[in-house]
């Protein structure tokens, strides 16, 4: 059987696809970098964030969602979807509390690189100074809700990948948050290990591992040596802590 | 996918069932009891928390033995008279008394706004509400009079047809559309659906007869139908109408879709509000049982179909039908990722369609007359009839059914409005317009509708319709997505500033940039129409905008002597000496 060649344009340039990639998949495919903060390779893309929010034949679409259709013409690196992003980076900053001097995660934090990569130099809306709880119960593991971003990430990849009921999100609204699968509601509580991916996920410093604070010193660390729009990026910010190509 | 579960569930053991049990009982839902939930059900204990905190209508904290909520709807509700109660109670609105009798607080429309002004009490609605029967209940309450005893007609919803058209005309005959449809046969019948023209009534107005042959044409194991009751659109209450005066002609095309669709279950999806409906509906479906028109082998024929009702409990996200599907499945209604479409993928996974109760009504009377009779009425676009939900100023409130293609002003005509200033087509998340439109006419290509048609005379102040509106979407937003988590949030405080006096023509422009963006980029529809009523209102209403700015060039949305509320509250001082201004 012949196997057809389908392809997809984005921002004019080809970009060939596989049956049932999204665009955002083929996009990643091809080294061409759609901003993402709910999305990781592997796991079933939620849809959430809308950071990667693209416009196919004058219509916005999530790429982590949106399947690939021969010929669909996608504009994504362009001023007013810049734009949108930026505004989308900087709600995520005022709904939480965004403390970036005094987190542990700053350097390494995909929130704080795609803020940089937007040219987002304020949070623009007003705060909303959240009053959201820190579980610190877990021996080894530090859950700060002050900058979850309800990616979900987290609750992905503990279902997705560890097999295990850990986090959920929960509530409506304004009011949503993170909420843990134990009879407490305290994390250590909950079947999390150090080990399990779900402890390493968390795109900002929300999920923090305890005794690894501050080992990489600020300047060496991730996107102070990359750049969020590098492709192949995604499995250096997963090695947080260990930059062997540094 | 972990332990997460979507166990098809039957009836009494539905968790949203058994959670309006328990806080019926005990007035709240502890933490303690969700884990005994959880272990019962085998649902994680983070899906009953979840589902907990989604609806409204489940506390984690005490309510009180009468637990009222006045509707906050700019035609079923009048705040004031909330207020008036919490007076004589001696309460603030969101609390609980100390003796644990009494608590109040304030809800999305309730659908009873050609009732006057509403609440609910214990889930009841009490309609016309006035100072008297304000005082008059305050003090059953005191007495500790049971619900049952009060007096009935405060509790009777009088349903007022003022207009009867195509449906509405007469009442079929039970068991004479679905006798039709069989006569027929699964491929005419569809035929004939396609025919007819009819579109869905739902809001979106898609193709009833395309949406039930991709259906009928998905793989699957089962097939499912849905009828969406969640009338959640404030100003909507025709569906309200239709559940009491025709669940015959409603359950029978629900019955038809199955035939057409190879479906063996079905689901009345029913806004908790509507409870009290519940009775009602569940003993017609014993009669349709009975007369062998449910059930197996109905009418004699090689056909089984049965139909079970949920009852939401307070989100009006429900109605979208994805959020409907994962509340069915137990879960908190959060909009599914799209593609795939309930037609091919809805509840379990499996292919379902989803249709709205007028919809489903006009498909049993388009089964009994055919597909012809129902295309000869309407426009070119825009088939049958509409059935019209009108409140708010005018002399005849109620439902009002329409051959499509009538003009906005003859309906205010017709219901006896002088003096509009605007009205609201399909409620907030609709469109607002001025007089200047009322030429406009009611069709999928001119004002498409679901329904709600809310009239607003010369005295009242647009800029708090909108922002009542801005606080309505801030409060039923799902939280998924960014856009519409933080975006109705922010325009709901955008409008606030505006309304209390402390915007200026920047806030405005911003209020602007920031409706177009999230109506542009949220997930689902109650995002994308969130910012409606402000950017029409900006467009057909800019005096009500403008004429409150300040003068300044910018103020800061941190209020000093604002505040100082809490200091205020804390030491009991509201004296001038306790302000900054
Ligand atoms: C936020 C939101 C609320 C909705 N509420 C309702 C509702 O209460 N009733 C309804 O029939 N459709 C509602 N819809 C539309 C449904 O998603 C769906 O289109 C409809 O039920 C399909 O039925 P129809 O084709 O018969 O109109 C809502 C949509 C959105 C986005
Ligand atoms: S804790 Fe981290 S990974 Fe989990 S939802 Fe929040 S931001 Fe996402
Ligand atoms: S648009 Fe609003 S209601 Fe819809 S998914 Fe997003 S947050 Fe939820
Ligand atoms: S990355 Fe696509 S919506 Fe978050
Ligand atoms: S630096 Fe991004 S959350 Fe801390």
């Amino acid at each position: 059987m012949n196997r057809s060649i389908t392809v997809i344009e984005i921002d004019g340039q080809a970009v060939p696809f596989d049956e049932g990639q999204t665009i955002m998949d083929a996009a990643m495919a091809a080294g061409i970098y759609i901003p993402h903060l709910c999305h990781k390779p592997g796991l079933t893309p939620h849809g959430s964030c809308k950071l990667c929010t693209v416009d196919v034949d004058g219509r916005s679409v999530s790429s982590c969602t949106m399947p690939a259709v021969n010929g669909m013409k996608v504009s994504n690196n362009t001023p007013a979807l810049m734009e949108v992003r930026k505004s989308i980076t900087q709600m995520l900053f005022v709904e939480g509390n965004h403390l970036c001097p005094s987190c542990e995660k700053t350097g390494d934090c995909t929130l704080q690189a795609v803020a940089y990569h937007l040219g987002m130099l304020d949070g623009h809306y007003p705060q909303f100074y959240p009053k959201r709880a820190v579980d610190a119960s877990h021996p080894e593991i530090l859950l700060d809700r002050d900058r979850c971003i309800l990616c979900a990430l987290c609750v992905r990849a503990g279902r997705e990948v560890d097999g295990k009921e850990i986090f959920a999100i929960t509530g409506r609204g304004i009011d949503a948050t993170l909420s843990i699968h134990s009879e407490s509601g305290l994390l250590g509580d909950s079947d999390l290990s150090v080990d399990d991916l779900a402890a390493h996920i968390c795109p900002v410093g929300a999920i923090l591992i305890k005794d690894e604070g501050y080992e990489v010193p600020i300047g060496r660390r991730t996107f102070d040596l990359h750049c969020i729009a590098e492709p192949g990026l995604e499995p250096v910010i997963l090695r947080k802590g260990d930059h062997t190509d540094a | 996918m972990g332990v997460e579960s979507s166990n098809d569930v039957q009836g009494a053991d539905h968790l949203l069932h058994r959670l309006y049990e328990i806080q019926l009982k005990y007035g709240y839902i502890s933490k303690e009891v969700m884990l005994c939930l959880s272990k019962e059900l085998q649902l994680p204990i983070t899906q009953v928390e979840g589902v907990v905190d989604f609806y409204s209508f489940f506390y984690r904290t005490p309510r009180g033995r009468y637990h009222l909520l006045f509707s906050h709807c700019t035609s079923c509700g009048d705040l004031s008279l909330m207020q008036r109660c919490c007076e004589v109670v001696g309460i603030s609105a969101g609390e609980t008394r100390s003796d644990g009798l009494v608590s109040i607080d304030s809800t999305s429309c309730i659908g009873m706004c050609d009732q006057g002004p509403a609440l609910l009490i214990n889930q009841l609605p009490i309609v016309n509400l006035d100072d008297a029967r304000i005082d008059q209940l305050v003090l059953l309450m005191e007495q500790q009079t049971p619900i049952c005893d009060w007096p009935s007609d405060w509790f009777t919803v009088q349903e007022k047809v003022c207009r009867a058209g195509l449906l509405l005309h007469d009442t079929l005959e039970v068991g004479a559309g679905l006798r039709a449809a069989l006569r027929q046969g699964r491929e005419a019948l569809l035929q004939s659906i396609t025919d007819s023209g009819l579109r869905g009534r739902g809001g979106a107005g898609f193709s009833a007869g395309m949406k039930w042959r991709f259906c009928r044409e998905a793989v699957g194991e089962a097939h499912y139908v849905i009828c969406n009751a969640d009338e959640g659109e404030p100003g909507t209450f025709k569906d309200r109408m239709l559940l009491r005066e025709h669940a015959d002609t409603l359950f029978e095309g629900m019955t038809i879709g199955g035939y057409v669709i190879g479906a063996e279950k079905g689901f009345l999806y029913l806004r908790g509000e509507y409870r009290y409906l519940l009775s009602h509906l569940q003993q017609c479906l014993v009669m349709r049982r009975q007369q062998g028109l449910l059930g197996s082998s109905i009418l004699g024929e090689a056909f089984n179909f049965d139909i079970e009702i949920v009852v939401g409990a307070g989100a009006y996200i429900c109605g979208e039908e994805s959020a409907l599907i994962e509340s069915l499945e137990q879960k908190r209604g959060v909009p599914r990722v799209r593609p795939p479409f309930p037609v091919t993928s809805g509840y379990l996974g499996q292919p379902t369609i989803v249709n709205n109760v007028e919809t489903l009504v006009a498909a049993t009377h388009i089964a009994l007359h055919g597909g012809a009779w129902f295309a000869a009425h309407g426009t070119a676009s825009s088939k049958g009839s509409k059935i019209l939900s009108i409140s708010g100023d005018c002399a005849r409130p109620g439902v009002y059914e329409y051959d499509f293609g009538l003009t906005i002003a003859q309906m205010l005509e017709d219901c006896g409005a002088t003096d509009t200033q605007a009205v609201q087509i399909g409620g907030p998340s609709g469109r607002l317009i001025a007089a200047k439109s009322f030429d406009r006419t009611i069709a999928f290509d001119d004002l498409a509708t679901g329904g709600s048609m809310m009239i607003y005379g010369g005295q009242r102040n647009m800029l708090n319709v909108v922002q009542n509106f801005a606080h309505f979407f801030a409060h039923e937003s799902c939280g998924f997505c960014t856009p519409c988590r933080v975006g109705t949030q922010l325009m709901k405080n955008g409008v606030d500033k505006i309304a209390t006096g402390h915007g200026t023509a920047y806030d405005m422009d911003e209020l602007k940039r920031l409706s177009s963006m999230v109506k542009r980029r949220s997930h689902c529809g109650l995002g994308q129409t969130a910012p409606n009523p402000i950017l029409n209102a900006m467009e057909s209403f800019p005096e009500a905008f403008i004429g409150v700015l300040t003068h300044h060039e910018y103020e800061p949305y941190f209020d000093l002597d604002r505040s100082l509320n809490e200091a205020r509250r804390l030491t009991g001082r509201d004296d001038a000496e306790a302000h900054l201004s």
